[in-house]
Formats: C-alpha cells, structure tokens, sequence
C-alpha cells in the first residue's frame, strides 16, 4: 500500500507496484495535430519538408546542405514508382558532396545516409522528436552518420 | 618634377617645331592613352627648316632627350604614387588587427611587383604621349595621362590588398555574436531554412562552438591522457566523440563568406563585439572593425561570478581560485587537480556538486583531497526538496568528497603556502586551491549601446515570447531573459534551453514568428548512481510533492545509457537522436536502499498547477513531462499523474 508522509511543505509518497496498476485517472489535454507553435516532425502539416527537423541531424545546414536539400526534395516529391529513379543526378551531387568532406561525412555512412533519407521520407508518419523521449529517434541510420560523423 | 618642367621648357622650342606635323596626325588620328606607341614621331617629314644629315642627328639627339626626360617624368610620378599607396595601406593596416601583420607583407610584396611591372608599359605609354605633345599643352596632358594611368592602378592596388588580406566581411546577413550553444544552434537553423544563407559568428573565445556539460561531467572521466587535447570523450557505451559542436570543415572562412554561392557559417574568434548601433545596423569590435547586419543574435551568455572576499583577498589568492566555464578552465583545473593535494570547491548547485564529483571519483586514485562548501543545507539545496537534498549530499559524499554544509565563507587569506578560508561560524578549512562555482553573471555589456532592456529580476537582455529584443535583435541561451507563455517571465541557464532557444531565434530570424513554446529540460549527473531529469521551474522553495518506487539496479544512469544504446544525454535533446538499439533485459538483481528514494517523480506546484517536474532516476519519460507542464492543469491528485510514468517498469 502506498505511504504518504509530510515534512514541512513537502509531500512525500512511496507506492508500490501494485498501487500503480489501476490506469491513471489524470486527465490530459487533447493535443492539437496542426498546433503551430509545436515542434514539427520531419514533414510538417502542408506536407513539405521541415529542414530545421533535429532528425536531420544537420545535414541540411552544412557545406552539402544545398545538395542535400535538392537530393532529398526531389525524392520526397517524386512519383515515380519507384521513388527516387529520377533523383539519381542530384543523388550523385549530393554524393560528390558529401565526400569532399569526409571529416564530417565518414565514407562508410554515405551509403546509409543515402538509404536512410528514402527510408525516413517513406514513413508516413511524422517524426516527432520534440515529443518523443529524448533518446528515441525516427531514423537510426541517419543519426548514426550525425553521430558517428562527429566521432 | 619641377625640374622636369624646367626641362621640359627648355626643349620646348625645339620640340615644338619637329613634331608640329606629328601632332596634327595624332589629333586626326584620335588621342587616347593606349599603351602602343601608335606615334612614335619619329618617321619624320618634317617641313621645317631643318634638313639635312646634322639636323637629322640633332633631331634624334631631342628625341632621344624628349624621351629620356619623358621617361624619367613617368617613373617619378609613378614612384610618387606608390609612395601614396604604401601610405594608405599602412593606414589600413594600422586599422585591421595586429596578428595578421605577417599576412599584410605577403599580399603587399606582389603588389609592389605588379605596380612596377605596371610602371614600366606606363611609363612608355607616357612617355611617347609626352613626346608628340611639345609643353606646356601637352604637359598637363601628359601629367592627367600618367596620373590617370597611376590612379586606377592606386585604386586597384587598394582594392587587390584589401581583398587579397584576411578581409572580414564588412557586412553579414546573418550576425551572431557570442559563438556557443545558442549560437550554433541558430546559425544551424537559419542555414536550414534560408537556403544559401551567410551566417558570421563573432566570439571572443578562441575556439569554435563546444558544448559545455562535457567539461564537468564526461571529460573528466575519460581514461585518455591526453584528453585535455583532444577533448574527446568515451561515453559509456563507447561511442566517442568531441565536445567541438562540428570539425572546423564545417565552417567556411571569414574571407569566403562573401563570395560563397550557397552561404555557409562563418566564424570570427578572438574578437568582442563592443559596441552597438541599432539605428544603423552595425557592430563595432574590439579592434575597430565595422560589420553590418540584417539580423543580429545576441548569445553572449556569461561570465562566472567570483565570491567578492576572494577578489579582495589579493593576487595569491587569485591566483589559486579558478571560476570554470571554458575549456581553458578545464584544462588549468585539470593541471591543477594533478599537481595539488587539496581542491575546495565553493557552491553547492549544479556545477559546484558535479565538478565536486569528478574530482572526487580522482581523489580515490591520487589522494586528492576534495573538499565541497556551501551556505544551504544539502547539495542541490535550492533545487531539491530538502530529503532529497540531505539524500544527495551523502551520495556525494561516497563519491569521496568531504562536505561543508551550511559555510558561508567570511575571508580567504594566503599562508604557509596555503589558502585559509574562514568561515563565519568559525571554522577554517585550509587548502590548495579553490574553485568558485557561484553562479553566472549574464553578459549585458552592449545594453547600453544598444539602447537594449536588461531585466532587474533575472539579469539578462529582456525579451518577448519570440526572443525579440528589438527590430531586428534577438537574444538566445544565457543571457536571455524571456516570457515564457506557460511559466511566466524566466531566464534559465542549461544547455538544453540554449539549444531550443537558439533554434527558435533561428527560426524567427527567417521569418517563423513562433513563440517559446518547446519546454527545455535539463538533466545532472552526480556519480553512476544518482542521475536525474528535470523540466520547468524546478525550485526548492515551491511546495512539492515526490512519488516513489524501490530501485533496482537497473535504474541507474549508467544502466539508461546502455540500455538505449545512446550516449551522453547531452547529445540526446539536441540535434542529434540516438539510436534505440533493442538491449537484451538482464535479470536485475533488486538492490535494497536504505534510504527510499531510489527512483521517482517529483512534481512543484504553483498554485495547485505542476510547473517543474524532476525525473528522479527515471529516464526516458520526459515527453510525459513535457505534456504535464504544457497542458498547465490543475490535478486533484498528482498520485494519478504518477501513474503515468510507469515508475516501476524501466
């Protein structure tokens, strides 16, 4: 059973596992998907990209990020069926790119920084890094190049 | 070049008469200052009176003389106009910073050949115009000729030196000054979301942007020695990697910034902004240099405060305190900590408790003796609830740090070799050295030009929801003091909010117009076992109350970075997410405490609503916090909020 103590203005209240089983009975407000004033996810409400995304890791502000932006767009609005076939060129842009800079872009993580943006344009639903725990991530790959890029 | 007239009027007469017949062809054919000698006069008819095999040798003696004396006016006058330039560099040089003299000579050692080299067709140029032309019409002409010739080349020549020297931009789209954590955060989006965007950090430190939480946590236990160099860090799943926000690839140079076709981040270290002009949109640095902007940030955070007995107490004791903020801070406590048997850290909150740690976790290998003093009651005393405050303090303890509790420090004096720090209640703690963790004093220093707010409450340049000062002028981090639509009018000092403050100040410098909205949070470490993340107002003396379960083993800082495969915390709110690598569950073995505060949630009330919550070994929940706090309600019974943290499972 849960014990509560009281010392001056401050409460104190030990539960045990069993106290805590029964569903909280706390309310929260309903959140409001299109909140401007929230953190956006990768793709914001009008469906564009949000480069300023934290998912990102950076890779949009740095020497390559031109190409990158040009890279990832053109596959984020391409309709081909298979997504990207016609973003080769500004894929291999971006490719240049990156290897000029290999301190920031270590050469193994091209290929998954490549593969990764596909795969995190291709999840419908957006990331959200402002709400999701500080060490969850919506793409592994791409933060493992921001990461590892800096170790 | 009065003697030149001189001559030149005495060869007038003769000249005059042989070329007359030249000058009527060269004004057919068109004046100009052409290089070629498109008349060299000297296929002569000439249908003077001189004829004949004599005159024709005086005639060549005069033109031989024109041209020599021609020759000679050009060279003086281009000499004296290099003289001009040399002048007016050296005044412009005087004028840029003393470090790069060694780089002034360079550029102006090819200038100086390319002036004579440009001397020499010149002075042919000039001296066939000055021929065909008898004075005194033609010497003005002549004169114009060569000064024109010598005044672009001057002005080119000023303009080749000032661009071919390390030219900082004159003006910058984007200026940030102060180079930290808000800083970069900023400059990452403003790059993000003005595409080619030119972004010019100015700091006064001389090194590129760090993140600071490092420097009193995780650097401190690397095994590498020479990690005051490399200033990288294992953590504690092995990943490594530097306290430099990016490598110096990164960042464009100062020079390019103007010419770079898709912008970049620019850099100015070792340089303070000190002076301000709103109206005309300009700095002024420490060395007079001028730098325009559209958008101006301010993130000059602060500067460590010093107990005031300690700066009375005179240069021996000066000399042996340090105040930690830089890496160059760590670096000397570091020295410090290996070459002295007695450190005293003086301040019991964040940085004084976890620099305490650190060092304390090194006594046990060098005999260092640690000793932490302050005028609360516990560690944390202005942040925990006092249980949890005394709770704390024992842990620090057991990480070999002796502590002083309830030490108001009433004079530090220097003797025998040592420092004696007198207490008010009488004590006396003699030591080695001492290290002032008392605070940060928040940099206002361009308020005054700036015509800018500074908040008597919080310190710090007052300004709105969007982190506008004024016009075009936001501040970020530090030294912000900002309206926080939930929590009301704040200033805080953690390196998460200099992250979220300086993305948005990013934003709004493009054009978003959002308001501080993202709740930052901030975590501590002191020591493997006693780790915690907080968000909001988290103040000791708002009523609180602490929701408890029995830890385990596995709630442990240690055990929450392993487990999710991230590394530092530091990384995890910021631009970088880590990966969630699926760790296999181990069997905790349930550790029995003593004390009952193993893990838990603490909310602080503010008329009955939840403004700060602490995650008391507990990870990986703050975005439930984060709601909490955003949401703003009242809850009748905050045992039922518990709940939703799950804090029994892991």
């Amino acid at each position: 059973m849960s014990s509560v103590r009281q010392e001056g203005k401050d409460k104190i209240i030990f539960v045990t596992k069993e106290d805590h089983e029964t569903p909280s009975s706390a309310e929260l407000v309903e959140e409001d998907p299109n909140d401007p004033y929230e953190e956006q996810g990768l793709i914001l409400p009008s469906g564009e990209i949000n480069w300023n995304c934290p998912c990102l890791g950076g890779m949009a502000s740095g020497p390559c990020g031109t190409e990158f932006k040009d890279a990832f767009s053109c596959f984020h609005y391409s309709k081909e069926e298979v997504k990207g076939s016609d973003c080769l060129e500004q894929f291999r842009t971006m490719q240049e790119c990156l290897q000029r800079y290999p301190e920031l872009y270590p050469k193994e993580d091209d290929a998954q920084s490549s593969q990764a943006s596909e795969e995190s344009a291709g999840s419908a639903e957006p990331s959200d890094p402002a709400a999701g725990s500080e060490k969850d991530s919506s793409d592994p790959t791409l933060s493992n190049t921001e990461s590892s890029a800096e170790s | 070049m009065l003697t030149c007239r001189a001559v030149w009027k005495k060869l007038a007469p003769l000249a005059r008469a042989s070329s007359t017949v030249c000058r009527q062809n060269v004004r057919r054919a068109g004046w100009n200052n052409a290089r070629t000698p498109l008349c060299v006069p000297v296929a002569h008819m000439s249908t003077g009176p001189v004829g004949g095999g004599g005159d024709n040798l005086k005639y060549a003696l005069l033109v031989g003389a024109a041209f020599v004396g021609g020759l000679t006016y050009a060279v003086i006058t281009v000499k004296g106009d290099q003289e001009r330039h040399r002048e007016r560099m050296a005044a412009i040089a005087s004028r840029k910073q003393k470090s790069a003299s060694q780089i002034h000579t360079e550029p102006l050692a090819p200038l100086e050949t390319k002036l004579e080299a440009a001397a020499a067709p010149d002075a042919e140029a000039a001296a066939p115009s000055e021929t065909a032309e008898p004075p005194p019409v033609d010497e003005p002409l002549a004169e114009a000729s060569a000064e024109e010739a010598a005044a672009p080349l001057t002005d080119a020549g000023v303009e080749e030196a000032a661009d071919s020297k390390p030219s900082l931009p004159s003006h910058a789209p984007y200026l940030l000054i102060g180079g930290g954590t808000a800083s970069f955060a900023a400059a990452r989006s403003i790059r993000a979301r003005d595409p080619g965007a030119k972004v010019l950090i100015v700091t006064d430190e001389p090194d590129l942007p760090y993140m600071r939480p490092p420097l009193s946590k995780e650097l401190w236990f690397s095994d590498d020695p020479s990690v005051t160099e490399t200033l990288r860090f294992k953590q504690w799943n092995g990943k490594e990697r530097s306290i430099y926000f990016q490598p110096p690839s990164f960042y464009i140079d100062t020079e390019e910034l103007r010419s770079a076709e898709n912008g970049g981040v620019a850099v100015l270290t070792g340089r303070k902004v000190v002076h301000m002009d709103v109206r005309g949109n300009k700095v002024k640095l420490d060395d007079d240099m001028e730098i325009s902007y559209d958008k101006c940030l301010i993130a000059t955070g602060g500067v460590p405060r010093n107990l005031q007995v300690i700066e009375r107490a005179g240069e021996e004791v000066m000399k042996r305190t340090t105040v930690f903020r830089k890496i160059d801070d760590f670096k000397s406590l570091d020295k410090v900590s290996r070459n002295t048997q007695s450190i005293t850290i003086i301040g019991g909150g964040f940085l004084g408790s976890e620099l305490a740690c650190a060092l304390g976790r090194r006594s046990t290998e060098s005999g260092l003796e640690v000793i932490q003093m302050f005028p609360e009651k516990g560690n944390m005393g202005k942040v925990l609830p006092e249980y949890l405050s005394n709770w704390t303090t024992e842990k620090v303890k057991k990480e070999g740090v002796k502590v002083i509790r309830e030490a108001v420090v009433k004079s530090v004096s220097y003797k025998d070799d040592k420092l004696e720090i007198k207490l008010k209640d009488g004590r006396v703690v003699r030591t080695d050295h001492i290290v002032a963790a008392v605070g940060l004093e928040p940099n206002v220093d361009l308020a005054k030009s700036a015509g800018l707010e500074v908040d008597s409450d919080f310190g710090g340049y007052r300004v709105n929801a969007e982190l506008q000062a004024r016009s075009n002028i936001w501040v970020a981090g530090d030294a912000a003091c900002f309206y926080d639509i939930r929590l009301g009018r704040r200033r805080v000092e953690h390196h998460d909010h200099a992250v979220v403050s300086g993305r948005l100040a990013g934003e709004n410098m493009t054009g978003a117009n959002k308001p501080y909205w993202h709740q930052s949070m901030f975590w501590s470490d002191l020591g493997p076992d006693v780790g915690y993340e907080a968000i909001g107002i988290v103040d000791s003396s708002l009523p609180t109350v602490g929701v408890f379960a029995k830890a385990t083993a596995k709630d442990t800082p240690k055990a929450a970075t392993e487990e999710s495969g991230t590394g530092i915390r530091s990384e995890s709110e910021t631009e970088e997410t880590a990966t969630s690598a699926v760790a296999p569950a181990a069997p905790a073995p349930v550790v029995e405490h003593r004390d009952e505060y193993g893990k838990g949630v603490i909310f602080y009330l503010r008329e009955k609503v939840v403004v700060g919550i602490i995650l008391w070994n507990v990870f990986n929940r703050m975005p439930i916090a984060r709601k909490i706090i955003k949401d703003g309600e009242e809850h009748a019974d905050l045992n039922e909020v518990a709940k939703l943290f799950n804090i029994h499972e892991d």
